[in-house]
Parts: C-alpha cells; sequence; structure tokens
C-alpha cells in the first residue's frame, strides 16, 4: 500500500484561505522574504537542484526554464501562471487554489523575482469560475499588505498580478494559445518561432508555469531539512499532486511520493470499483498513453514511465476504467474530447480527428477492414509528427498506445467482401 | 421546440448600461474580452451573448466585430444563441462517463421531456453537453451557471439538483 | 543580415541568413508545397504541407516558418516528407467540395495542381465536404464555403492588407471556418467588396460573380447596341493570362479580341479619366478659392467610397462628387453618345471591364442611372474577360493590334496613370496645376507621388500657394492618414494594393512584384503618348464644346457627379 506525503499540501485544510494573516501565521511568505535576499540564479538553482520538473505536462526542468527567462534582456517581461487545467480527469490545481491560493500567488511573485519580471497573469479556467473570488480576494489582500505592487518588501520589486479567465477551451493550456486568450482573443496556437520565452503574452518574454510547479517553490525555498529531496526515489526525488478519477471507491486527490506504483495509486483511491475487472489506466490525462493490467506495478516515476512506454505523468490525472466500458469506447470518449478541442487551424488536427472519429465508429460496429485499421494509424501519425501545436502532436496517444497494448481489439470482426 | 421568447436584438438602455458596468469592472480593458464577454453572458437572462451585445462591446473596446465574433465561437463557454435560464452542461468526459453519465444525460432528457440542445417550453432549462470540467472526484456531475453538481447516480439525486434550481 | 550556408537534399546553398527555408529552397529551383503561405503575407503554418525535415529536429518543420541559419541541412524529398504531405493533402481533398470542371479555378486551382503533383489518384478517404451552400449575397464576391481549405489568406489580407477585418476565423475543430461576423451577408459587414480575397484564395472558395453568361447573351442580341468600355489597368494585366511577359501592354490585341467577341463599339475607360479630371480639379479649384471642404478626396476607387460611406460617413462631404470614370463614361454613353448615333438608350448595353469586383456594386448603385436604366449594365473583371477571349478560342498573343473607337476613345497619358497609385493624383495636378497658374508645366512627372510606398506626400507650389497633398493605397493605409487628414488640401486614395493595377478583379496570381511592374507599364504608356494632360485631351474639349459647356456646369453636375449616403452594417447595431 503506497502512502501520501504533504509537502506543497500540507497548509490544506489548516487555515482559512480567504485570510492573509491566517496565510502567515502558518508561514506564508516567509519563503519570499528568503528569495528576495537570493539572486534569481540562485533559486533558479535551487529547484534544478531539487530536480523538480514543470508539473503541465511537458515536464521541462524548472531551474533551466527559469534561468532561461531570466537570461532574456527585455525592458519587461511576464509570469503567467497557468491555470487551465484541461486535462480531463486532472483537479490537483483546482485543489492547490482552493485550499491555498496564497501559496500560489508567493510562487509567482517569487518566480517575477527570479526572471525580473513585472508582470504575473494568472490564467484560470472558466470551469473554475466558482474559484475567482477567492483568487481575487487573496490579490487584494496581497497588494494591501504590499506583497504586489512597487518595491515589494523594500526590495525594488515591482510586480503586479492580473487575474485573467478562460472560457472553455482546453488548447489554451498551450502556452501560445494562452497568450492569444490573454489578449483577448481566441486561444489558437502561434507558429513558432517564435517561442513565448522570447514572445508571449503581448509579445513580451513569457515564462509559463503550472500551478503545482508555482506551489512547490515557496516550499523548496523553504525546505533546509531537504525533505522534499529525500521523497521518492534517488533518480526521480520529490513528490507529486496526482487526480485519481473513474472507476475506484475514493477518487480524490493525493500527494505521494514519485515511486509510488501505479497499483499502490490505486489502493489509495479505495482500489477498483467493487466487484468490477480492471480494463486499462490512462495517464496524464486525454492526451496520455493508456497502460494495460500487466503494466501496474510500473513505479510512477518519469524514468520508470517512460520505460515502460507510458511517457505520460503529464498532468499527474490517473484514469482508472474497468471492464464495463470496452477499449474502442474509451478511445471514442478520448476521441469525441479531441474532436471537441482542436483549435481546427491545422489541417492535420482539424481533420485527422473528423476521419478519425469516423474509422473509430466504424471499428466499434464492427464493420472495419484491416486497410481502415492501416488508414486510421497512418493519420493518427500524421497528426503526431505534423501538426502545429501539442494538442495535435498528442491527440493520438491514446490511440496509438492502446493499438500496442490491446492489438486485439482493432482485429477485423469478419471477412469483408472487397466491394 | 422553438426557443422561448428569443431576447429581441437591440439593446435597450439598461443592456447597455449593464454592458458599460461590466467593462469598467474590467477596467475598461479589452485584452479582459474573453472575461468580459463571460459576464455579459452571465448577466443575461438566456445566458447567451446577442448580436447586439456584442456589436456594442466591440465598439465601446474598440476592437472589430469579428474579432468579438472569432472569440465567441471558439471558446465552448460562449454562446451565440439565446440558451435557457439554467443551462444543465453534462460532462462528457471519460471520468464521468465511465461513471455512467449516459444515463445521467438520459434521465435528464427523460424528466424534462427535452433532447439536447433543446430548451424547455418555459425557457429555463437546456441540456447540453461539455467537456470536463474538472469535478472529476464527484463524477458523474452537472455544472449549472457555474456550480456544479456531483455524484448523480440516481433519478431522486437529479431531481434533487433540479428542484434546488428553482 | 549575412550570408549562411546551408544544405538542402544535400545541394549547397549561400543564402541571406534569415531567409525562411520555403523561399531558399526556390533559389535552388524547388517548390516545396504549400498552401497557406503566400509569400506577400507573414507566414502562418496552418495548412502544414510545408513540412521538411531538418538535421537534428525530431520532429517536421514546416518550410514556411524556419528560417536558415549556419550549417543547416535539409531534406524536402525524403519518404517521411512525403507521406506527411500526400497524407495532408488527402484531408485537405477530402473535405473539399470537388466539382472541378465547373469550377471557376478550375486550371488556376493550387489544390488541383498539388494534387496532379503528388499524383493523388485513389484516395483513401471519405469526402466530408461540408453541404454548405454558395453564398450569393452581393454584386460582386461569391463565396463557396464547401470548398475553402481554412488557409487563411483571405482572412489575412482582409485584416492585415486592408484593415477591414470583414472576414474572419470562426469556431474551432470540424466546425473551424472563415466566415463573416455572425456569418452575415457580406454587404451587412464591414466589407467594402475591394476583392482582394478573391485574389488570394488558392481555391474556388471565393471568386467573382460571374457576369460572362450575361454579357454573352447581350452581344447575341440582335436589337442591342453593346458597347464596352476598357479600364487603363486590364491592357496592363491581361496579358497574365495568356503567356505575356509580367507587365506587358496589350492594348491593341485586347481591342481587337473585343471586337472579335462580337461587341459592337469599343471605348476607352482613359477618355473617361480624362473627364474625371476636368470635373475633379475643377472641383478642387473651387473649393480651393471659395473656400469650400478640404481636404478634397478622391472617389474613383468604389472600395474606397464604400469604405466611407460605411466606416467614416464624417468624411463624405470631403469626397469628391465626381464619379468614377466608369461612371462618367456610362452616362456619357446612354446620354451624349446616344444622342450622336440616334440611339434610344434603352436599346444600349453598357459593358465595362475593370480590374476590379467593387465596380460590380457601383455599377448597381441607383443613382448611376435614368429614367429606368443603368448607366454601366454589366461590369466583367480581367478575369471574367480573359474567360470570354478563352471561349471565343482566340489566342491572344497572335491577334494584330487595332485601336480604340472613336469619338470616346481617345486618351491621354494622364488617363493612363489612373491605374497606379498617386496616377490620379499626378494626373489632376497636371491639369489643376496649368488652370490654376496659367503656366505650362515643365516637368510632368510628379516624382513624389510615384512608387509603392503606403502612404506618399508632396507640396506643390501653385503660384506662391502651397498645396498639400498625400497620397494612400490600402485601407488599412488610408485610415492611418485620415487621422491626420485635415494637414491636406487633395488626397488620393484607392483602395487596393498599388491602385487599380492591383485590383482585386485582375489575374489570379497577382502579387506585389506583378504590381510593381504593372505600374512602371503605365508609366511607360504614358511617357509614349503625344497628349500627357487632360485638358489638352481633344474628345474632351469636343464633348464639352458640344454637350456639357464646361465642367462643373449644370449639365455636367447632373451627369457628371454623384452623390453619397452612410451603409449601416452590423458594426453599428446594438
Amino acid at each position: 500500500m503506497g502512502k501520501t506525503v504533504s509537502f506543497i499540501s500540507r497548509r490544506f485544510g489548516q487555515y482559512d484561505p480567504w485570510s492573509l494573516t491566517d496565510y502567515e501565521a502558518h508561514g506564508g511568505f516567509q519563503a519570499l522574504r528568503r528569495a528576495l535576499a537570493m539572486d534569481g540564479y540562485d533559486i533558479a538553482a535551487l529547484l534544478s537542484a531539487n530536480g523538480i520538473q514543470g508539473r503541465g505536462g511537458a515536464a521541462y526542468d524548472m531551474g533551466r526554464k527559469w534561468t532561461q527567462a531570466r537570461d532574456v534582456i527585455a525592458p519587461d517581461k511576464c509570469v503567467v501562471c497557468n491555470a487551465d487545467e484541461g486535462e480531463p480527469g486532472t483537479f490537483k490545481d483546482r485543489e492547490l487554489l482552493r485550499n491555498d491560493p496564497f501559496q500560489v500567488l508567493e510562487g509567482m511573485i517569487i518566480a517575477g523575482w527570479s526572471v525580473n519580471a513585472n508582470n504575473g497573469y494568472l490564467y484560470l479556467r472558466e470551469e473554475y469560475a466558482h474559484l475567482r473570488p477567492l483568487i481575487q480576494n487573496a490579490i487584494r489582500q496581497c497588494q494591501e499588505a504590499g506583497y504586489l505592487g512597487e518595491n515589494i518588501l523594500n526590495s525594488g520589486l515591482n510586480y503586479r498580478i492580473h487575474l485573467y479567465s478562460g472560457a472553455g477551451a482546453y488548447v489554451c493550456g498551450e502556452g501560445s494559445a494562452l497568450s492569444e486568450s490573454v489578449e483577448g482573443k481566441a486561444g489558437r496556437p502561434r507558429m513558432k518561432p517564435p517561442y513565448i520565452k522570447q514572445c508571449g503574452v503581448f509579445h513580451l518574454p513569457t515564462c509559463v508555469n503550472n500551478v503545482e510547479s508555482l506551489s512547490l517553490v515557496p516550499n523548496v525555498l523553504l525546505d533546509d531539512e531537504g525533505f522534499y529531496k529525500k521523497q521518492g526515489t534517488p533518480e526521480c526525488p520529490g513528490t507529486k499532486m496526482i487526480s485519481v478519477s473513474g472507476n475506484v471507491n475514493r477518487p480524490s486527490v493525493f500527494e505521494i511520493p514519485f515511486g509510488t506504483t501505479i497499483r499502490e495509486i490505486i489502493e489509495l483511491a479505495g482500489g477498483v470499483t467493487q466487484g468490477q475487472e480492471l480494463q486499462l489506466v490512462q495517464l496524464g490525462g486525454a492526451s496520455g498513453r493508456v497502460a494495460a493490467p500487466a503494466q501496474l506495478d510500473t513505479p510512477y516515476t518519469y524514468q520508470d514511465m517512460k520505460q515502460a512506454g507510458l511517457t505520460a505523468i503529464g498532468s499527474g490525472a490517473v484514469l482508472v476504467v474497468d471492464k464495463r466500458t470496452s477499449v474502442i469506447g474509451f478511445l471514442r470518449m478520448t476521441q469525441e474530447f479531441f474532436s471537441h478541442e482542436s483549435c481546427g487551424q491545422c489541417t492535420p488536427c482539424r481533420e485527422g480527428n473528423r476521419h478519425i472519429t469516423l474509422l473509430l465508429d466504424k471499428i466499434a460496429a464492427g464493420t472495419h477492414t484491416q486497410k481502415d485499421v492501416d488508414t486510421m494509424l497512418k493519420f493518427a501519425n500524421i497528426m503526431c509528427g505534423a501538426s502545429l501545436c501539442g494538442l495535435g502532436e498528442s491527440a493520438q496517444s491514446a490511440l496509438l498506445s492502446a493499438a500496442a497494448h490491446f492489438p486485439e481489439v482493432f482485429a477485423v470482426k469478419q471477412e469483408v467482401a472487397i466491394r | 421546440m422553438k426557443p422561448f421568447d428569443p431576447t429581441p436584438d437591440t439593446l435597450t438602455p439598461e443592456g447597455m448600461a449593464v454592458i458599460d458596468g461590466i467593462i469598467l469592472s474590467h477596467g475598461g480593458d479589452s485584452t479582459q474580452l474573453v472575461g468580459i464577454l463571460l459576464d455579459i453572458q452571465a448577466a443575461g437572462e438566456r445566458k447567451y451573448i446577442s448580436r447586439s451585445a456584442a456589436a456594442y462591446t466591440a465598439r465601446k473596446l474598440g476592437l472589430k466585430l469579428t474579432q468579438v465574433y472569432d472569440v465567441i465561437t471558439f471558446y465552448a463557454a460562449l454562446y451565440d444563441k439565446p440558451r435557457a435560464k439554467y443551462p444543465l452542461e453534462v460532462c462528457s468526459s471519460a471520468p464521468c462517463r465511465v461513471n455512467d453519465s449516459d444515463s445521467l444525460l438520459d434521465t435528464l432528457q427523460n424528466i424534462l421531456g427535452i433532447g439536447l440542445g433543446e430548451v424547455t417550453y418555459d425557457g429555463r432549462f437546456t441540456i447540453e453537453r461539455v467537456p470536463c470540467f474538472g469535478a472529476c472526484d464527484v463524477a458523474p456531475a452537472v455544472r449549472v451557471n457555474g456550480a456544479v453538481y456531483g455524484n448523480l447516480t440516481s433519478r431522486e439525486r437529479i431531481l434533487d439538483m433540479l428542484r434546488q434550481l428553482d | 543580415m549575412s550570408k549562411v550556408h546551408i544544405k538542402i537534399n544535400n545541394m549547397p546553398l549561400e543564402v541571406e541568413g534569415g531567409t525562411l527555408l520555403i523561399d531558399a529552397a526556390r533559389q535552388l529551383g524547388i517548390d516545396i508545397p504549400h498552401m497557406c503561405y503566400h509569400h506577400d503575407q507573414e507566414s502562418k503554418a496552418h495548412c502544414r504541407l510545408c513540412v521538411v525535415e531538418v538535421k537534428g529536429q525530431r520532429k517536421l518543420q514546416t518550410s514556411c516558418t524556419t528560417p536558415v541559419s549556419e550549417g543547416m541541412e535539409v531534406f524536402t524529398d525524403t519518404q517521411k516528407v512525403y507521406d506527411a504531405q500526400v497524407g495532408i493533402l488527402e484531408l485537405m481533398l477530402a473535405d473539399h467540395k470537388q466539382n472541378c470542371l465547373s469550377c471557376a479555378r478550375s486550371g488556376n486551382c493550387e489544390l488541383q495542381t498539388l494534387c496532379r503533383r503528388f499524383n493523388l489518384l485513389v484516395p483513401d478517404l471519405p469526402d466530408i465536404s461540408s453541404s454548405e451552400p454558395l453564398r450569393v449575397d452581393n454584386p460582386s464576391i461569391v463565396r463557396d464555403p464547401a470548398k475553402c481549405v481554412k488557409c487563411g489568406r483571405c482572412v489575412k489580407t482582409c485584416r492585415d492588407v486592408q484593415g477591414i477585418a470583414a472576414l474572419t476565423y470562426s469556431g474551432r475543430s470540424a466546425g473551424f471556418r472563415v466566415t463573416t461576423a455572425f456569418d452575415l451577408p457580406m454587404a451587412e459587414t464591414d466589407c467594402v467588396l475591394c476583392g482582394q480575397c478573391s485574389l488570394v484564395c488558392p481555391v474556388g472558395a471565393i471568386v467573382e460573380e460571374d457576369s460572362t453568361a450575361a454579357v454573352r447573351r447581350a452581344i447575341q442580341d440582335p436589337a442591342k447596341h453593346v458597347v464596352v468600355q476598357v479600364a487603363p489597368s486590364v491592357r496592363v494585366a491581361l496579358g497574365d493570362e495568356f503567356g505575356f511577359a509580367p507587365g506587358a501592354i496589350v492594348t491593341g490585341q485586347m481591342t481587337t479580341a473585343l471586337r472579335m467577341l462580337g461587341f459592337d463599339k469599343v471605348f476607352d475607360t482613359n477618355f473617361a479619366a480624362d473627364l474625371t479630371i476636368m470635373e475633379e480639379g475643377s472641383e478642387l479649384l473651387e473649393r480651393l478659392n471659395k473656400g469650400g471642404k478640404l481636404p478634397l478626396i478622391t472617389s474613383c476607387s468604389p472600395g474606397w467610397v464604400t469604405f466611407v460611406e460605411k466606416h467614416h460617413p464624417e468624411l463624405m462631404e470631403h469626397l469628391s462628387t465626381a464619379k468614377s470614370p466608369q461612371g462618367m463614361f456610362g452616362a456619357v454613353v446612354k446620354t451624349y453618345y446616344a444622342q450622336q448615333m440616334g440611339w434610344d438608350p434603352h436599346d444600349i448595353v453598357s459593358v465595362s471591364v475593370m480590374p476590379c469586383t467593387a465596380k460590380k456594386f457601383e455599377a448597381r448603385r441607383p443613382e448611376l442611372g435614368r429614367d429606368g436604366y443603368q448607366d454601366v449594365d454589366y461590369v466583367l473583371t480581367t478575369r471574367e474577360l480573359a474567360k470570354l477571349i478563352r471561349y471565343e478560342g482566340l489566342e491572344l498573343k497572335v491577334l494584330p493590334e487595332s485601336e480604340f473607337d472613336s469619338p470616346l476613345g481617345t486618351a491621354t497619358g494622364a488617363g493612363a496613370i489612373f491605374g497606379a497609385t498617386g496616377g490620379v493624383m499626378e494626373a489632376a495636378l497636371r491639369t489643376a496645376y496649368e488652370l490654376y497658374t496659367g503656366k505650362t508645366l515643365k516637368k510632368l512627372e510628379f516624382e513624389a507621388v510615384r512608387g509603392f510606398d503606403g502612404i506618399k506626400e508632396a507640396v506643390i507650389d501653385l503660384n506662391g500657394t502651397p498645396l498639400k497633398v498625400a497620397v494612400a493605397h490600402t485601407l488599412k493605409n488610408a485610415d492611418e492618414l485620415l487621422k491626420r487628414a485635415h494637414e491636406y488640401a487633395f488626397l488620393e486614395i484607392m483602395a487596393c494594393p498599388g491602385g487599380c493595377i492591383g485590383g482585386g478583379g485582375q489575374p489570379i496570381g497577382t502579387d506585389n512584384a506583378l504590381r510593381q511592374k504593372r505600374i512602371d507599364a503605365l508609366y511607360r504608356l504614358d511617357a509614349s503618348l503625344p497628349l500627357r494632360k487632360s485638358h489638352e485631351n481633344p474628345e474632351i474639349k469636343a464633348i464639352y464644346e458640344r454637350f456639357f459647356t464646361a465642367p462643373l456646369s449644370h449639365k455636367a453636375h447632373e451627369l457628371l457627379h454623384t452623390h453619397y449616403q452612410e451603409q449601416n452594417t452590423v458594426s453599428k447595431i446594438g
């Protein structure tokens, strides 16, 4: 049985998220004070030393990202807190914002200091609109207390945080689409180059971080004992917020040490729904690969997952599906999601999703030929290789991994007469 | 079924004042367009953005109407056609679907006597399918004007939710 | 930037640093397939057809967004690239309504060309093109959404070149499309019908309204006198459709072709351009002398006039009341000329050949007609004239040259340069200067108002009185210039880039390089003519003597001037 830990979730339920003073009473803003006495590069180095990888899905070395952001020479830069938690089955950022909004803001301010930015943008998905008042309140209290504004704590840092709304677009989790959205436009990803680290929100150099990544920052800064690094495995230290959903008895958010196996994660959530048998697990949200029951003992680390062909820690979603749902049925659900969420501007993703939907329908009906399966996989690969952004690139992860783990479900049912 | 009393496509002075107030609350900042449109939509009885509201907003913010239209049609949570006082948004993503949100959808249609996308005769309810809104821990779930109703696994619980919307 | 050294398909190439791969490959004679890329526009990287392999990069890269860098090794012809390109092409084709044989763009459709190039014979995918109907909702432009490949070139042109943004993307995923605000008819939107969208569309999704059949029917009708006028810009563009060198002047072959098509009289719009100068120049002098509204702004470009009526009604008083050359010509044909020939104006079918789609709308204006007839019955674009010539099976290149008919066929160099940005200004200045000062111009060329710059300005010395003038082409530049309009006495504004030679009705393939060649041709034509000032045109002198008496006379006002009316659009509701 795996265990949970409390590192970034340690204040959950311990203080009143509407009260800055309560946050301060629980150690809030100590990390900021410490950070303001440090060099920005040293903060980034500390993140690297702790082996922190971005929690949004791309798993980029966070310290390196901040170093690169700091390196950019520009009169103005931005920090973005990406709270567009759109991967189905992911709700850990919701819990971080709901239970400890000040921690997220503190992380954003430290990011501003470290990379030398004057503005932070918190991009909150519309689906979390109910958290807006809470976050607005936190921003206001921080302003009033001098944690935001001019010359913060006499450090010389001028920094403001702006709250922006999404409006139901998964693709806005992609940095350049998010930038478009913050500029008041449809959130269609931009072509690259230029990359957002040079040209993002309002065409300024922009450093985008996930809610969980930013929440980690104050904790790591105060972690004198090296608690964080002692968690997990030597190769993959630390803890991770995961969201477990689907056919389990106790779906919820857990903070776990890296290295917990998928089987242990399912057990944490109370196990597969009573009386049901496991079909598959999807990791990292709709854009993640699927694991077969035989892969349950894979430890949840970047390295082990990759080795097992499950590159997806991604958003930290763990979706458990029992045999009441067929593999093809499940793939059609995922496909429906991407058919809804593709921004539509690039040909492979827009058109590829349409055709793959039709072909999956055919397979579900059992009227397909081997040629249909080949065509479907061909276009899944073209989407993966030639789409404009990460959405198109990863939309067929589930299908392609299912084709590898569950080849039998694509088998041609009967000889279909050649027309 | 015909939509109930569609809002006529002209803005009243009160309607303009509401939009003016919303724009002001966003600091008159045209980059806040997405949030502004969400607020305008929420302020209306039928939870959509009319042509005239869009045109007025575009002028007030100094934007092209096509930009506003593009934004409305791009974002799933913005609508350019009248909906209902209580749009019932049923999650259609895998975490809810594997928890039988299809039955939830059927039950809702059955109770209200309307199909997907249709509006009840009194203009109060419409049923929509939306992607994951992050309530997977209480799947299957419905979201109504921003509020989440979870664990809707029985007809009783669904009826209970509808009663709360009165 | 300095030169860098790259290899494309193992062939070494030295190229300016920062050049896009797609352009660099062209220097080696390699055309990387593309759809959304247009060399006059910013890259969009939507279509993904131009993907290539770049050594060291895991993913395929779009050559329209990748700048070259030192030592780069690129492969445009690997199996991986080919598979991706063919696959994308199949996807595009499956969503494209394929009535190719009856499509206006058959033969010069970029999708068709690519399918031929890739030998796309048996697609793997079913046809899932939309069943959206044709949009025939205005006199100028027809849209066929079912053919749209979503490349975005039209959206870019409308927004970035014209600053109008009547066309937009909307929706997402399978619902992603190009449309107008709230999907309304174009005339109800901010659109001015300039047709620049139709010029950049790679397929048949945006084309001109086709009047060729109606014109052919009129020609076949023995009871009708069918007269045609040809705008200055047509003669330097028509050749593109028939294998002439870019910017070739094909006036003589064109007039022959028009006669062979069966037009009873073939006239020159340049004549009416000279007439326009007489009226507009006199209007300018009158406003200068009598303290009228200044600046006076030209009104030849129908896209621009609609722009004022839709977007700047407060400037309507500044527009010259002089009709455009097309409008003047139409009025003259059905009054003065009809009288001279003893024809009933109702028996005349007046056709014009224009480089412009907005002229089709202009011709339908109720102000431009009387007694139940319109002054111009049909407007053909340059492209439609080419269609008619092909229909008749004429080989333009081998046709003998001929002259325009008289009396409405003599024009000066001033009329000829109307087609270039700055041309109307220069023509007006040549006449206004001489009429105002009574002196003869020493140098006819006003270099300051020539060229491709978006906004040009000059100060002319009128006997010690400085006349400050400016010229803008494209509506985006126009909007910019209007912010300081009050600084000037006279403005020339043309809706299309380069002026009429770059109009929305010109041959497909018209780009900025071609526009420049056509401008050069018009100035060559001007320099070659014996008469270069409108007021020296003998036929113009004659028409005033016999008919109008003088510029701005009562009769001139009745037939050669017009008025403007604000147009409502959806942007103004609420």
